[in-house]
């Protein structure tokens, strides 16, 4: 009955990596959801882009406290996770330590685990301290409802679960220590338990692994609920991140031909339209007719408002927040995926994005100032969100403020947002 | 004041080195068309064959595609861009962002494809070229803060052509907190210039302007008129009009240079 460990490690591990798998594969299609765009051109630069901003972390340290135990925990989390391919063999095939006889090597690495897994503790305690203790605003803005608040704890209190697991399993494993190599922090520990038998050592020892694995398949599949799938998103978001100048909007193609058309002197105006002419819509007023880098960037956020923090419009009490943008049109998404996952394809709910989600008022309070976008760690871009919501309202809906009707009125008459005659241009000449 | 028109520059056969987009707050607002003077002032004293397209200017679409309206836009670029080329325009200089942005990065897929400098980018560049001199002492030691115009600044990446030219002015730069790509917005942008406010707790060119006079200096300079105006707007919400200034860089060359 030796092997019944084994058993329920390997079955554990299929659970919960195929759960992980299809969870992923639901996110895949609803990124899909999105209309097509097309980046993938200059690769260099695109990968360049994502060692810098996502492995580099370069935006995420102009902030440099948050920024520097950020790095603590994004580099232990990555390293100590080497540890998890010996927990993976030691689980399966019912060995322990089965790299230890790799010696010095061994426990250097294991050592260095252990005071990554200490400085990845002490960050995640700070990370709580300025959630909870310090109140950083942009943790308690309008839209950090208490699941949005209480996902980012929940990630916390995982890391400090794990890490302390980790630690203690280093502490109460009785030969590990006896070592005396690679316990640099364990072995503060492992005197607290010096009174226990060996048996309860090896009891502890061994409870402290089984959650700690556990652990990893919860946080694993916790992931697809929670804001923390920017660390597998923010290397794809990074990469397919706009090249352009920020000030840069997309030109919509689909005017471009209607305006040609318009425009062309010789164009016969009773000729049908090519079947691919015209799209059903100008604009976007649900998640489905934004493009798939918005849907993933939807994904992407990990909420941390810095975004919010840095918005003209919502440090001025405005509805908007860029975070808010996000964090509706990844809602909307899954509710979305939700309805395909029930009904086996999208069934008009009688919801959309516009005014279910976003309000017209959060659309109009944007200065464009691209400050979210600069802000944002790894390459958000909530103005596109808002640039395309409001393309449905003017276009589709003539829903604009007034004051904008007669400004765009302005410009159709005159050529200018003011009611001046175009002759008179060049006055300021003689003035 | 000598301003050639494009119309006129064909006429005579003459293509100029540079075509002056003067942009709609150039052209007509009252406080702009001051700056649009200045600027033509140093061109002139510069020696640099410049032109502008006059009555055959029009808006550059940027509130409207801002605002959401690609049609009105893109109708506007297309117009201005068969006037462009049918002139065989090369470069073009600019001292609105928002037209420089626009100009710059939306028209070239549109079939406009030109040079677009900034004011502040030519003015270096002239400076650069020795063919222009800035004179320090005018500004020397006025204590000056410069705001980042968001279509300057973060949209495309020009912080250092003002600053450089402010000291070469010899000022004293203090920098607010929120500069450079970190620069707070004045509130003008995406077509609020052209609406109230949504509802809010405060307005931003206050939040803004208050940011700038707790540098205690005794000028404001910017590079944007709409910039200019919010900026004007909120020293006069804090009574400080008698006191603080809101100039353009070329403005302040132009005093500095006693033009």
């Amino acid at each position: 009955m030796h092997f019944i460990p084994n058993l329920l490690f390997a079955l554990l591990l299929v659970v919960g990596v195929s759960i992980f798998v299809k969870n992923i594969q639901k996110i895949i299609r609803n990124i899909k959801l999105g209309k097509a765009i097309d980046r993938t051109d200059n690769t260099d630069k695109r990968w360049k882009n994502m060692l810098l901003v996502a492995i580099g972390q370069s935006k995420m340290v102009i902030r440099p406290l948050s920024g520097i135990l950020h790095i603590i925990v994004y580099a232990g989390f990555i390293i100590i996770n080497i540890e998890v391919i010996e927990i993976l063999i030691d689980g399966l095939l019912g060995t322990h330590r089965i790299f230890r006889f790799a010696g010095t090597f061994y426990t250097v690495l294991i050592g260095s685990f252990e005071i990554l897994a200490f400085l990845v503790f002490i960050s995640v305690i700070i990370f709580w301290m300025r959630r909870m203790v310090v109140r950083l605003p942009r943790f308690w803005n309008k839209e950090m409802t208490s699941w949005p608040r209480n996902d980012a704890l929940n990630i916390l209190y995982f890391e400090m679960v794990l890490m302390s697991l980790f630690i203690i399993m280093n502490a109460t494993d009785m030969a590990f220590q006896q070592l005396n190599s690679g316990n640099p922090i364990s072995q503060f520990i492992a005197p607290l338990f010096s009174n226990f038998s060996v048996e309860t050592h090896h009891f502890i020892e061994r409870t402290a692994w089984w959650i700690h694995v556990i652990g990893i398949f919860i946080f694993l599949n916790y992931l697809y609920y929670s804001k923390h799938l920017h660390i597998l998103l923010a290397f794809p978001n990074t990469y397919f991140a706009d090249l352009n100048p920020k000030g840069q909007l997309d030109n919509l193609e689909s005017v471009t031909n209607e305006v040609k058309l318009m425009m062309d002197p010789n164009a016969n105006p009773y000729a049908a339209p090519a079947d691919d002419a015209s799209p059903s819509k100008f604009g976007a007023s649900d998640v489905t007719d934004l493009n798939w880098i918005q849907l993933m960037n939807a994904y992407t956020c990990t909420e941390c408002g810095r975004c919010t923090s840095v918005c003209p419009a919502n440090i001025t009490g405005k509805e908007l927040s860029p975070r808010a943008i996000m964090m509706k049109t990844r809602d909307r998404m899954e509710e979305v995926g939700k309805i395909i996952d029930q009904k086996g394809s999208f069934e008009n709910d009688g919801k959309q994005l516009l005014n279910d989600y976003i309000t017209p008022e959060e659309l109009w309070a944007c200065t464009s100032c691209n400050a979210c976008v600069e802000a944002c760690p790894v390459n958000i871009n909530p103005l596109s969100i808002i640039i395309d919501m409001r393309r449905f309202l003017v276009m589709e809906q003539s829903a604009a403020p007034q004051e904008l009707n007669v400004m765009m009125t302005n410009i159709e008459n005159n050529g200018a947002p003011w009611q001046y005659s175009q002759m008179d241009r060049l006055n300021w000449k003689d003035e | 004041m000598n301003v050639p028109t494009m119309a006129e520059m064909m006429a005579q056969g003459k293509q100029p080195e540079v075509l002056f987009w003067v942009g709609c707050a150039g052209s007509y607002d009252d406080r702009a068309k001051k700056i649009t003077r200045a600027f033509v002032k140093i061109l002139n004293e510069a020696k640099v064959e410049f032109a502008v397209l006059g009555t055959e200017e029009s808006c550059s679409g940027d509130p409207a595609k801002r605002a959401g309206n690609e049609f009105l836009f893109q109708m506007q670029a297309m117009t201005n861009i068969e006037i462009l080329n049918a002139y065989e325009i090369k470069k073009i200089v600019t001292a609105c962002p928002h037209c420089y942005n626009t100009l710059k990065n939306e028209y070239p897929q549109l079939g406009g494809k030109y040079e677009v400098v900034h004011h502040t980018e030519l003015l270096q560049s002239l400076i650069n070229e020795g063919r222009l001199k800035i004179e320090g002492g005018f500004f020397k030691g006025h204590r000056i803060t410069f705001h980042d115009p968001c279509y300057l600044g973060r949209a495309n990446d020009v912080y250092e052509a003002p600053r450089e030219l402010l000291e070469k002015m010899e000022v004293e730069l203090v920098e607010m907190n929120r500069c450079k790509s970190n620069g707070l917005c004045c509130g003008a942008g995406g077509a609020q210039m052209f609406k109230e406010a949504e509802k809010g707790n405060n307005e931003i060119f206050i939040e803004r302007t208050n940011e700038a006079l707790a540098t205690k200096s005794t000028i404001i300079a910017t590079g944007c008129p709409f910039c200019n105006t919010m900026i004007t707007d909120g020293v006069k919400n804090a009574n400080k009009e008698n006191e603080v200034q809101v100039l353009d860089i070329a403005e302040m060359i132009v005093s500095a240079n006693k033009l």
